[in-house]
C-alpha cells in the first residue's frame, strides 16, 4: 500500500541535479520575443501623454503597445473586470503596467521599457485605511457585518472589558521562481500557454476572452511552479495575456519574466489590515461578548479580496467558542498593489485577532493564556472524543521529527468504528458564529500531548525565574492553537477531476486538475493511484497539468489541492480496475469483489498474475484502459450574503510552542525552540506533510517578525527586492525545532482520511509572535498590556518594551 | 571585446566577442542551456544561481548572476549539472537532500546544492554560515540543514577533486572589434585585466572614466538592476599583489582586493570582534567575491567594514599613476557618497592594528545577509576601571561612516560605570542625526546606538549582552 508512505519528493531527483525545468527553462522555438512592462511612477493620476518613441527606436525592440494601440483592453481581473492589462487614461498604483515592449531579448525589452515618458495630472493618492474610510474608497457599498447573539450587550454586562487596535502588515510571497509567462501561437489562431500558475483554467479562460477565442482554442501548460503560496493564483493573468497579445499579433511566440524588483513592485500581496477589538469577560477569562472592526487594505482592484476577507470573518473564532460576536469588514480600496491571495486567504489575519483578544484578555487576568484559551474552547465531542486515542507513546521534553514515521498509524481508518454508534456524542455539538457544527475538536487532547512533549508548564517557570536575573535579555513563551475550515468558500469551486492513462505494458499516466509548487501534491496523488492499483509509485507517470486533458479546473488553493484532486484521481482509478476486475472475473469464473490488486499483482481463483500480464490481456480484450475521474466536494451548503451555512467539509487542527528571548536595548530577537503538534488526518504522506508544516510554521513567524513592507508617502513600495525586504533565512529557523503529526483519521470522508496540509500550519507562527508578546510583557509591572503590532520587527519590540519599562517606572 | 578562458563544468570554453559586464547566469542559461542555475532576485541575495569558482585558492560558492565573465578568466566553473559524477552517481549533498526531504518547490535547490558542495568541498559544517545566502521559501531550512549535518562525514568524490585548471593565459586587454550580440546589450567595451598594480596605475590615468570592478557585489548590481552600460572595465581580480595581507611592526597591511572572506579567516584570532561581525557580512557567496578595498571604494554610508576599521584607526593607502599618499580612513569619506579620490586615483590598501578588540554591533532587520540600520564600533581600552582611550564610530547614522567624537568624549577618563556609559549615550544625540527609511526610523537609530553604548558597558563587564548567545 503506497498510502502513507514518506515518500520523497517525486522530483527531488530533478532539483538536485538542476534538471526540474521550470518555464523559464523551456527551450522556445527559433525567432521568440520577450516582454517587459513599462511601469507608472505616479500612484494615482491621469496620463496626460505618453511619448514612446525612445522606447520605439530602442536597440531589439519589435513592437511596443500601450492603451491607444488596441480598441479594446484586455482585462486581467479574476473578478469584478476591473484590471486592464495596461492603465487606460488613468493609473491607480505606483507600478501599474502602463505600456508593452516587445524586444528580441529580455534584457533590450527591460533596458526599453525604461525610456518610456509619461506625463501624470496626479490626483491625491489613497494609501491607508484610515484616508480610504474618509474618502469612502471602498469595494462593495458598505461594510460586511456578521454577528451571533448581542455582542455590544454582552460586553457591556460583562464583568470586564478589554479593547484595543493593532496592525498587522501584509507580506510578499517571495517565491523564488517570478511571475513567468510564455504563449506560443499556433494554426488556426489557436494559442498554447506555458505559465507558472495555480489556476491553469483561469489563464485559459483570460487568454481565450482577450483573443477572442473559444476556451477550446487555448491549452495552457504548467509542469510546475518555483514556488505560489497563493501569489500565483491570480496574478499571473497579466504575464500570460501579454504575451498571448503579442504572440497574436507578431505571429512569434512571446515570453514574459519579471525581474524581481518588477514582480514586487506590481504583484500583490497578504493583505495588511487594522484589527480592532472590544471583548467582555468574567474572571475566569471567559469571552462573553467580542466585537471585531476588520480593516483590510485591498489597494487598486477587487483581485480576491472579498473572500479573502470573509475568510478572515469565518476565522474570528479561531478554536473558540463564542456565544456573542459580531464582525464588522471593511474592504477598503487604496492606490497600492492590488492584494490578493497568500496561504491561509486571510484565515491568518482572523485568527490572529482571535489569539490577540485571548492573550489580552489572559493578560489582564494574570492568567496563563493557555488556560484562557482552554476555558474558551469548543466543546468536547464526547468522553474520549471522536477521535482514536493517541497511538505515539506520550514522550516529554524533546523528540526527532523522524520518530513521526515510527509512529503505528492508526488501524481501520474509515471503518465507522469512531463514528458512530457508541461513540457518538452525547453533547449538543456547539456552532460557529456562522452556524457550522462543529463535530471535530480536538484540540484538548491535542494540547495535552503537546504540553507534555514541549514540556510548557515547567520551562514556562523556568522562563519566569531566568528573566528575574536577567536585566538586559528576556525570554517569553507562548501557545497557540490553529483550527482551519478546509473547503473554498466559493462552494462550486468545490471539484476537480483526473484522467487516468493505464497503457498496454501496465505503465500509468496520471493526469489531474492541481498544480505542483512544491506542495508535493503529484507525490500524494501518484501515491493514491498506485494505491488503487496495488502498484508502486514507480509504475505511475506524473505529468504536467494540461488544461486540454483536464478542464475547468479550480486553483490549486485553499489547502485543498491533495483532497480533491486525490479523490478523483481514486475515481478514475477505480473505474479502471474496475473494468479489470470485472475482466478477470470473468475470465476466471469469479465475483469481480473476489480479484486483489496488491504488490504489483492481480490475485483470482488461487492464482497470481504480474498487473502487466493482466493489462495486455485485457487491452487484447478491447477493454478500455482510460478513464475520468470527478469528485464534488460534499456536505457544502454556504449564503455568503446571510453568513451562515456549512462553508467548509471539516477543520483541521493543530498546535504550537514557541520560545524566544529579546533584547531590551536594540529589540533584536530570536526563536529559541519550537515544538509543533499538527493534525494532518491520517497523513498521505508524512514526510511531505512534515515539510508542509516546517515550512508553514516558518513562514508564519517571518510574516509577523522581520518581513516588512514598507511604502514611502508617494505610495511608492520601498521594500522590493531581498535587499530590502527579509524573509527567514537559514540561522532564523527555531535551532530546537520539533515537529510532529496529530495522526488521527479525519472523521469525514477524505482520500485516505487525510486532511488538507498546505495552509493550517501557517498560522502557528502566530505563537512566534505571541511569545515576544510574553518577552515584551517580562519588562513591566504586569499592569500594562504589550499591544505589540506585526511585523514585530526589532523596532517595534524596542518601543513596545520601552512603554512598559515608562509605565513601571 | 574580452576574449577569455575557463573550465565548465571540466571542458575548456573560449569566448570572445562578449560584452566585459556580460553575467556568468545569462550566458549559462541563454549560451549553454544549463538551466539548472536560477535567477531568483539577479542581485547576489538569493543564492539561486550560485555556482562553484575553483582557481589556486581553491573552490569556493559565489553569485552567478552578479559575476562577469571576464572575472571568470583561467579559472574553473561548476554548475549544478557538474555536481553529480560523470556516470551519474549523485554527490552527497544532493542523496542527502533527497533522503531528507530538503526539496520542495525545487527552485532554491540547485544554489543550495552548489553551496553544501562547495562547503563539503572545504570540510566546512558552520551551516548556517555557509547557507545564510541561500534563501528558500518552502521547507523553513530545517531538512537542508538535517541533509548538510548527513553529508558531512561522507568523504568528498573523486570527481570534485578539481585541481586549479591549467589553461593558457589570454591576453583580453584589447579593444573595438566585431559588434556585440544584438538585443540591447551593451556595445563593445574595453575589459581590461591588469596583473600588477603598476599596469592598473598606468592605465587608470589614462582612463580615470573606467570602472574598476574587484568583487562586483555592487557594480554587478549596476548592470543588472540600474541596467547601467559600463564602455571601460578594469577587473582586478588578477593583481595578485593588491591580495596580500603583510604584517608591518605592530601593523597590518591588507591588500585593497582582500576578500571579505579572506579577511574574516586572516583576523579570527587577532581581531576576534570584528571578525566575528564579519561572519554577518552579507553572505557566503558575497564574502568570497567582495574586497575590503571595494567595501571603502565604495562610499556606502552602511558598509559593514568602514565603521570597524575607522574605529581599529586604519590608515588608507591610495594611489595615482606613481604618486602614493594615505590618510586616516575616517578622513577619506567626505560626504554622501562623496570621497577624497582623485580621478585616476584608487585604493591599494589599509593598515590596521595587528591585534584589536574593537566590538562591533550590527543592528539589521535579519541576522543574516542584511544591510545594517545601524552599525556600531567600539574600540575602547580600561585600564585600572577607568577608561583610558575610545574611538567609536558608526555606520548608519550619518551620510558618511563617521566618528562618534562627543560618545568618546563622554568615556576618556572616566570609570567603568554604567553612569559613565549612560553619558556616552545621551552624547549620541550630539555626534549624529541620522534619517529615516525602510531600514529603521531615524529615532530608532538614535536610540539604539546610544543603547550600544550600553551594551559595551555589559560586554565590559562579563553580562550577557547578545540574544544570538542564549541557547535552550
Amino acid at each position: 500500500m503506497s498510502l502513507g508512505k514518506p515518500l520523497p519528493h517525486d522530483a527531488a531527483p530533478l532539483h538536485v541535479t538542476g534538471e526540474a525545468r521550470y518555464t523559464d527553462d523551456i527551450p522556445l522555438p527559433a525567432g521568440a520575443l520577450h516582454l517587459a512592462f513599462g511601469l507608472s511612477t505616479c500612484a494615482h493620476g491621469d496620463i496626460t501623454e505618453i511619448d514612446l518613441s525612445a522606447v520605439r527606436a530602442a536597440p531589439g525592440v519589435v513592437a511596443v503597445f500601450s492603451a491607444s494601440d488596441w480598441p479594446e483592453m484586455p482585462d486581467c481581473s479574476p473578478s469584478l473586470g476591473d484590471e486592464p492589462l495596461l492603465a487606460v487614461g488613468k493609473v491607480h498604483y505606483l507600478g501599474q503596467p502602463v505600456f508593452l515592449v516587445v524586444a528580441d531579448s529580455h534584457l533590450a525589452a527591460r533596458k526599453a521599457a525604461r525610456l518610456g515618458r509619461i506625463t501624470y495630472a496626479e490626483r491625491p493618492a489613497i494609501l491607508t485605511v484610515e484616508q480610504a474610510l474618509e474618502a469612502g474608497s471602498r469595494f462593495e457599498d458598505g461594510p460586511v457585518v456578521w454577528a451571533r447573539g448581542d455582542a455590544a450587550a454582552a460586553i457591556a454586562a460583562a464583568p470586564h472589558q478589554a479593547e484595543g487596535l493593532f496592525e498587522v502588515g501584509g507580506q510578499e510571497h517571495f517565491y523564488l521562481e517570478g511571475q513567468i509567462a510564455a504563449a506560443l501561437p499556433q494554426e488556426g489562431g489557436e494559442m498554447v500557454v506555458y505559465s507558472s500558475t495555480q489556476h491553469p483554467t483561469e489563464i485559459q479562460h483570460k487568454v481565450a476572452h482577450a483573443l477572442h477565442l473559444p476556451m477550446s482554442a487555448v491549452r495552457v501548460e504548467v509542469r510546475r511552479m518555483g514556488g505560489g503560496f497563493g501569489g500565483k493564483e491570480s496574478q499571473g493573468n497579466a504575464l500570460a495575456v501579454a504575451c498571448a497579445m503579442a504572440a497574436h499579433a507578431t505571429g512569434r511566440p512571446c515570453k514574459i519574466r519579471y525581474d524581481r524588483d518588477d514582480d514586487m513592485v506590481i504583484t500583490g500581496k497578504r493583505h495588511d489590515l487594522k484589527i480592532g477589538y472590544r471583548v467582555g469577560y468574567d474572571a475566569e477569562g471567559h469571552l462573553l461578548g467580542v466585537e471585531f472592526r476588520h480593516l483590510f487594505r485591498c489597494g487598486w482592484s477587487q483581485d480576491l479580496s472579498l473572500p479573502v476577507a470573509d475568510r478572515a470573518m469565518l476565522h474570528a473564532d479561531n478554536a473558540y467558542h463564542l456565544p456573542h460576536i459580531r464582525i464588522e469588514s471593511h474592504r477598503l480600496r487604496t492606490n497600492t498593489q492590488s492584494a490578493t491571495a497568500y496561504r491561509g486567504f486571510g484565515g491568518p489575519q482572523g485568527v490572529i485577532g482571535i489569539e490577540r483578544v485571548v492573550d489580552h484578555v489572559a493578560h489582564a487576568l494574570k492568567l496563563d493564556p493557555v488556560t484562557v484559551r482552554r476555558r474558551n474552547f469548543y466543546a468536547e465531542m464526547a468522553p474520549g472524543g471522536l477521535s482514536a486515542p493517541p497511538t505515539g507513546p506520550a514522550q516529554g521534553g524533546t523528540f526527532p521529527p523522524e520518530d513521526i514515521f515510527r509512529q503505528k498509524k492508526a488501524e481501520n481508518p474509515g471503518t465507522g468504528h469512531w463514528f458512530g454508534g457508541a461513540f457518538s456524542p452525547k453533547a449538543v455539538v456547539q456552532t460557529t458564529h456562522y452556524g457550522m457544527p462543529v463535530e471535530d475538536f480536538i484540540l484538548r487532547d491535542l494540547l495535552d500531548d503537546l504540553e507534555a512533549r514541549s514540556d510548557y508548564h515547567a520551562r514556562r517557570a523556568e522562563i519566569a525565574r531566568w528573566n528575574a536575573a536577567s536585566p538586559v535579555l528576556k525570554r517569553g513563551i507562548a501557545l497557540t492553537p490553529v483550527k482551519f475550515g478546509i473547503s473554498f468558500t466559493l462552494t462550486w469551486l468545490n471539484q476537480a477531476g483526473a484522467l487516468v492513462h493505464v497503457y498496454q505494458d501496465g505503465s500509468i499516466r496520471l493526469n489531474h486538475g492541481g498544480t505542483e509548487m512544491g506542495q508535493g501534491l503529484f507525490q500524494k496523488v501518484a501515491q493514491v493511484a498506485a494505491g488503487v492499483f496495488g502498484v508502486s509509485v514507480a509504475r505511475v507517470k506524473i505529468t504536467a497539468t494540461d488544461t486540454a486533458k483536464v478542464p475547468n479546473t479550480s486553483a490549486t488553493a485553499a489547502s485543498s489541492g491533495s483532497d480533491m484532486n486525490g479523490m478523483a484521481t481514486r475515481a478514475a482509478c477505480e473505474t479502471i480496475r474496475g473494468r479489470l476486475a470485472d475482466f478477470m472475473a470473468a475470465k476466471f469464473a469469479v465475483a469481480p469483489d473476489q480479484v486483489r490488486f496488491e504488490d504489483g499483482m492481480v490475485r483470482v481463483a488461487g492464482e497470481v498474475f504480474d498487473f502487466d500480464r493482466v493489462v495486455a490481456w485485457a487491452y487484447q480484450a478491447r477493454v478500455s484502459l482510460s478513464a475520468t475521474g470527478f469528485y464534488a466536494t460534499p456536505k457544502l451548503q454556504w449564503d455568503r450574503a446571510t453568513g451562515q451555512g456549512r462553508p467548509f467539509l471539516y477543520f483541521a487542527y493543530g498546535a504550537a510552542v514557541t520560545e524566544v528571548v529579546i533584547d531590551t536595548l536594540t529589540g533584536e530577537n530570536r526563536i529559541l525552540r519550537a515544538d509543533l503538534l499538527h493534525d494532518t488526518g491520517a497523513s498521505l504522506n508524512p514526510a511531505l506533510d512534515i515539510g508542509q508544516v516546517e515550512g508553514a510554521y516558518v513562514q508564519g513567524a517571518g510574516w509577523l517578525t522581520t518581513e516588512e513592507l514598507v511604502w514611502d508617502d508617494r505610495g511608492r513600495l520601498m521594500t522590493h527586492a531581498p535587499s530590502t525586504y527579509k524573509i527567514p533565512a537559514c540561522s532564523d529557523r527555531p535551532p530546537v525545532f520539533n515537529v510532529a503529526l496529530w495522526e488521527r483519521p479525519n472523521r469525514e470522508d477524505t482520500v485516505g482520511r487525510s486532511k488538507a496540509v498546505g495552509e493550517p500550519p501557517f498560522m502557528l507562527g502566530i505563537s512566534a509572535f505571541m511569545a515576544l508578546s510574553d518577552a515584551i510583557a517580562a519588562c513591566g509591572d504586569g499592569s500594562l498590556y504589550p499591544a505589540l503590532d506585526a511585523p514585530a520587527t526589532a523596532e517595534r519590540v524596542l518601543w513596545a518594551v520601552q512603554r512598559q519599562q515608562r509605565h513601571g517606572a | 571585446m574580452t576574449e577569455l578562458a575557463f573550465l565548465l563544468n571540466g571542458t575548456p570554453v573560449r569566448l570572445a566577442d562578449q560584452p566585459p559586464t556580460r553575467t556568468l547566469l545569462e550566458f549559462l542559461r541563454e549560451d549553454r542551456g544549463l538551466t539548472g542555475t536560477k535567477e531568483g532576485c539577479n542581485e547576489g541575495d538569493c543564492g539561486a544561481c550560485t555556482v562553484i569558482v575553483t582557481d589556486a585558492d581553491g573552490p569556493r560558492a559565489l553569485n552567478a548572476c552578479i559575476l562577469f565573465l571576464p572575472q571568470l578568466q583561467g579559472k574553473a566553473v561548476r554548475t549544478v549539472e557538474g555536481i553529480a559524477g560523470p556516470d551519474g552517481t549523485l554527490h552527497p549533498v544532493q542523496q542527502a537532500m533527497i533522503d531528507h526531504h530538503g526539496s520542495q518547490c525545487g527552485f532554491c535547490t540547485p544554489g543550495f546544492i552548489t553551496s553544501m558542495a562547495a562547503a563539503h568541498q572545504q570540510g566546512r559544517t558552520d551551516h548556517d554560515v555557509v547557507l545564510a545566502g541561500n534563501l528558500c521559501r518552502c521547507t523553513g531550512y530545517a531538512p537542508i540543514i538535517r541533509a548538510a549535518e548527513a553529508a558531512a562525514s561522507s568523504p568528498v568524490p573523486a570527481w570534485m577533486d578539481t585541481t586549479p585548471p591549467d589553461l593558457p593565459v589570454v591576453e583580453i586587454s584589447s579593444g573595438g572589434g566585431a559588434s556585440g550580440p544584438a538585443g540591447g546589450r551593451q556595445p563593445p567595451g574595453t575589459a581590461f585585466r591588469p596583473t600588477t598594480t603598476d599596469d592598473l596605475a598606468a592605465w587608470y590615468l589614462d582612463h580615470p572614466e573606467a570602472t574598476l570592478v574587484a568583487g562586483a557585489t555592487d557594480v554587478g548590481l549596476w548592470v543588472t538592476k540600474q541596467l547601467r552600460d559600463l564602455p571601460q572595465v578594469a577587473f582586478l581580480g588578477g593583481i595578485a599583489d593588491l591580495r596580500q595581507i603583510t604584517p608591518e611592526g605592530d601593523r597590518l597591511h591588507i591588500g585593497a582586493g582582500v576578500t571579505i572572506a579572506a579577511l574574516r579567516q586572516a583576523l579570527h584570532d587577532s581581531h576576534p570582534h570584528f571578525a566575528a561581525m564579519l561572519s554577518r557580512y552579507a553572505s557566503e557567496q558575497v564574502r568570497n567575491a567582495a574586497t575590503i578595498g571595494g567595501n571603502i571604494a565604495n562610499g556606502s554610508p552602511i558598509g559593514d567594514g568602514p565603521p570597524a576599521l575607522i574605529a581599529m584607526g586604519a590608515r588608507l593607502h591610495l594611489r595615482r599613476g606613481d604618486v602614493t599618499r594615505d590618510l586616516a580612513l575616517e578622513d577619506f569619506f567626505l560626504d554622501y557618497r562623496k570621497q577624497d579620490r582623485q580621478p585616476g586615483e584608487f585604493v591599494t590598501g589599509i593598515t590596521i592594528p595587528a591585534q584589536s578588540s574593537v566590538r562591533c554591533y550590527k543592528l539589521s532587520k535579519r541576522f543574516d545577509q542584511d544591510i545594517s540600520a545601524v552599525m556600531g564600533a567600539f574600540d575602547v581600552t580600561v585600564a585600572d576601571q577607568t577608561i583610558t582611550a575610545a574611538r567609536i564610530a558608526f555606520g548608519g547614522m550619518a551620510g558618511i561612516p563617521k566618528r562618534a567624537r562627543a560618545m568618546e568624549a563622554a568615556l576618556i577618563g572616566q570609570p567603568l560605570t554604567r553612569e559613565t556609559f549612560l553619558s556616552a549615550k545621551a552624547a549620541a544625540a550630539q555626534d549624529f542625526t541620522p534619517l529615516s527609511d525602510m531600514r529603521a526610523s531615524a529615532a530608532y537609530r538614535l536610540e539604539t546606538a546610544g543603547n550600544m553604548a550600553l551594551r559595551l558597558f555589559h560586554d565590559l563587564t562579563g553580562t550577557p549582552g547578545s540574544v544570538q548567545e542564549v541557547r535552550v
